[in-house]
């Protein structure tokens, strides 16, 4: 019988014909990672165990992406952490100071992440390797300290939903807005446990910054991965900075699948995720009159250099509100730098937009943009549960980088379109 | 493994705040949790539960945030086993990975009442109903699962398996 490509990754792992869905496994992993949240405990765990050297220093990423540059006494503490343990045990994919960036955008462009790995990480959006054609996913601090310590992860087999996206985006319109569209359409737990397939003509044609914005929010249907058939534009981009070499695996025409969703995008409008779900989503001709205090344009979502341009597209010769607080984070130090190359950050400065240095920074509340009781925001991140960027009475919507701009410009929310 | 005991049941999306509300998460001290486990679902259950005992429940169970202090005073409040229809993702993680046995079971909140009298022989997949006189018989976890969840926790096992 044939199989799914996230089954493909597992069996080759196991150096098996086959796995099938249900089924628990013990597997290698080729990366594991943790940031300056989850890798302090994850390294209490590890040197209890009292061994005296990590599984593979080359195969361990520690990314202090989250409260870096350190934002107080108590985070510092946690990245010092993090600056001891890797001195210590030589860990290669260590990234600090000028070269760190927000995880997930970072060790794909770095090439630390290829086609075919299993990759782990003590962080939710780990998923977004998807995109590469890897497996990956999430797991909390213990898992990381015991892979640190054996190089292998017990997984359960995902069965897998196949998506089917078909059609032309118009204009101002997505992948952000296909990945927010799903998620409204299927909810929070839709594809619980489920490994999230994307394929069809439209994803076959998103470049690779596309779809990793898509696989990067599998988890907010309560996905375990998400992952798109690797193909030329694939390659392409894996041949441009690769550190190790990669496998494609793809699906069989014959793979079994627990459930395919067709969606035509032909019609597709500009999606906005309402408080407080990702789920909770409105086409932008049915949002009037919200207000807003503060934009930001970032994250391992949409920090991209790609959603950079879009976002300067809308906003050049423009300016922002004067009531709108306008955050730009390029997530990478890379993204950072091309974007200056090209001239995007004056445009920004000229819009009267704040750029921030590469971090995490708002999208969980951490810091640089915090928002205050009763505020409100748009982001391009991934979440807008109850208090993610701040005060408990605060609230976030969530959308592309192209409606994050016109909304800065406009003060409310608004499609650019009207801009 | 075997085990026997009475079983507290409950319904769909048992979520972690129920499990342990997070104003007792200032804690680590596992017998504190233990103390407060279902308290706002389950207001006495700390004080009814037996060791042995087993909570049954339906769909996504364990649902909402990654910590892992909910299957400890689970655990350590003296639950053998958790039997339900589905359990949520990283709370399946996290329960193997201290060592607290969970086992899916379509529709096991139809199928078991409260306070039915269960054995579960994990080695070979049985649940049976002592009450009803019914078996169902359910995926055995694989030998290492099995070796991880003997052991105590996933810290224990990596150490008992590397000193092998
Ligand atoms: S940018 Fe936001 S979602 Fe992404 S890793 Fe950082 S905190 Fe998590």
């Amino acid at each position: 019988m044939g199989m799914t490509i996230t089954e493909k990754i597992l069996s080759y792992h196991l150096k098996r014909d086959s796995v099938k869905p249900g089924e628990f496994i013990e597997v290698n992993v080729d990366i594991v990672l943790a940031n300056d949240v989850t890798a302090p405990i994850a390294i209490k765990s590890f040197k209890n165990l009292g061994l005296k050297d990590v599984f593979d220093n080359k195969k361990i990423a520690l990314v202090p992406d989250h409260f870096t540059p350190n934002k107080d006494i108590k985070s510092a503490e946690q990245a010092k952490i993090l600056r001891d343990f890797a001195r210590e045990y030589n860990i290669v994919h260590y990234y600090d100071q000028g070269e760190v960036g927000v995880e997930h955008a970072l060790l794909p462009e770095k090439g630390v992440v290829v086609a075919g790995d299993i990759v782990i990480g003590a962080d939710s959006h780990t998923c977004t390797y998807g995109a590469l054609g890897a497996f990956s996913t999430g797991v909390g601090s213990s898992d990381v300290a015991a892979i640190m310590a054996t190089g292998k992860v017990w997984l359960k087999v995902p069965e897998t939903i196949k998506f089917v996206i078909k059609g032309k985006l118009n204009k101002w319109v997505f992948a952000k807005d296909i990945i927010l569209y799903i998620i409204g359409k299927i909810g929070v737990d839709g594809a619980l446990y489920k490994s999230m397939e994307f394929t069809g003509d439209t994803i076959s044609s998103l470049d690779m910054s596309s779809r990793m914005t898509i696989c990067n929010m599998a988890i907010e249907a309560g996905g375990k991965n998400g992952i798109v058939p690797p193909d030329d534009i694939t390659k392409k981009y894996l041949d441009e900075r690769k550190e190790r070499d990669y496998i494609f695996f793809n699906s069989d025409s014959d793979a079994k699948y627990s459930n395919v969703i067709e969606i035509d995008v032909n019609n597709l409008e500009p999606q906005i995720a309402f408080p407080h779900l990702p789920s909770n989503t409105k086409n932008i001709s049915d949002v009037k009159n919200i207000s807003l205090n503060q934009v930001v344009i970032g994250s391992c979502t949409n920090g991209r250099i790609e959603d950079l341009r879009i976002a300067a597209k809308v906003l050049e010769g423009k300016k922002v509100n004067k009531k709108v607080r306008t955050l730009i984070i390029p997530a990478t130090p890379t993204i950072y730098k091309k974007a200056m190359e090209e001239g995007l950050f004056k445009i920004f400065l000229d819009a009267g937009a704040i750029i921030s240095p590469p971090t995490c920074g708002p999208c969980l509340g951490g810091h640089m943009g915090i928002l205050a009781k009763g505020e409100r925001a748009l982001a391009t991140t991934n979440r807008n549960f109850v208090g993610r960027m701040g005060h408990p009475e605060s609230e976030v919507y969530l959308s592309s980088p192209a409606v994050a701009a016109a909304s800065a410009i406009k003060g409310e929310i608004a499609s650019p379109e009207d801009i | 493994m075997k085990f026997t005991g009475n079983v507290y049941r409950y319904g769909d999306n048992v979520n972690t705040d129920e499990i342990i509300p997070a104003r007792y998460l200032n804690t680590s001290s596992e017998e504190e949790l233990a103390k407060h486990c279902m308290e706002d679902i389950d207001i006495d259950f700390s004080k009814k539960v037996k060791k042995g005992d087993i909570i049954v429940a339906g769909k996504n169970f364990g649902c909402g945030s990654s910590r892992e202090h909910a299957p400890i005073s689970i655990k350590v409040s003296g639950v053998s086993c958790v039997i339900a229809d589905t359990f949520a993702r990283i709370f399946f993680r996290n329960a193997i990975n201290i060592g607290l046995p969970i086992i899916e079971l379509e529709r096991a909140n139809e199928k078991i009442s409260d306070g039915d009298k269960i054995e579960v022989d994990l080695d070979n997949g049985i649940v049976k109903n002592l009450t009803k006189n019914v078996e169902y018989k359910i995926n055995p976890f694989p030998p290492f699962m099995q070796k991880l969840i003997n052991s105590g926790s996933l810290m224990n096992y990596i150490k008992s398996s590397k000193q092998n």
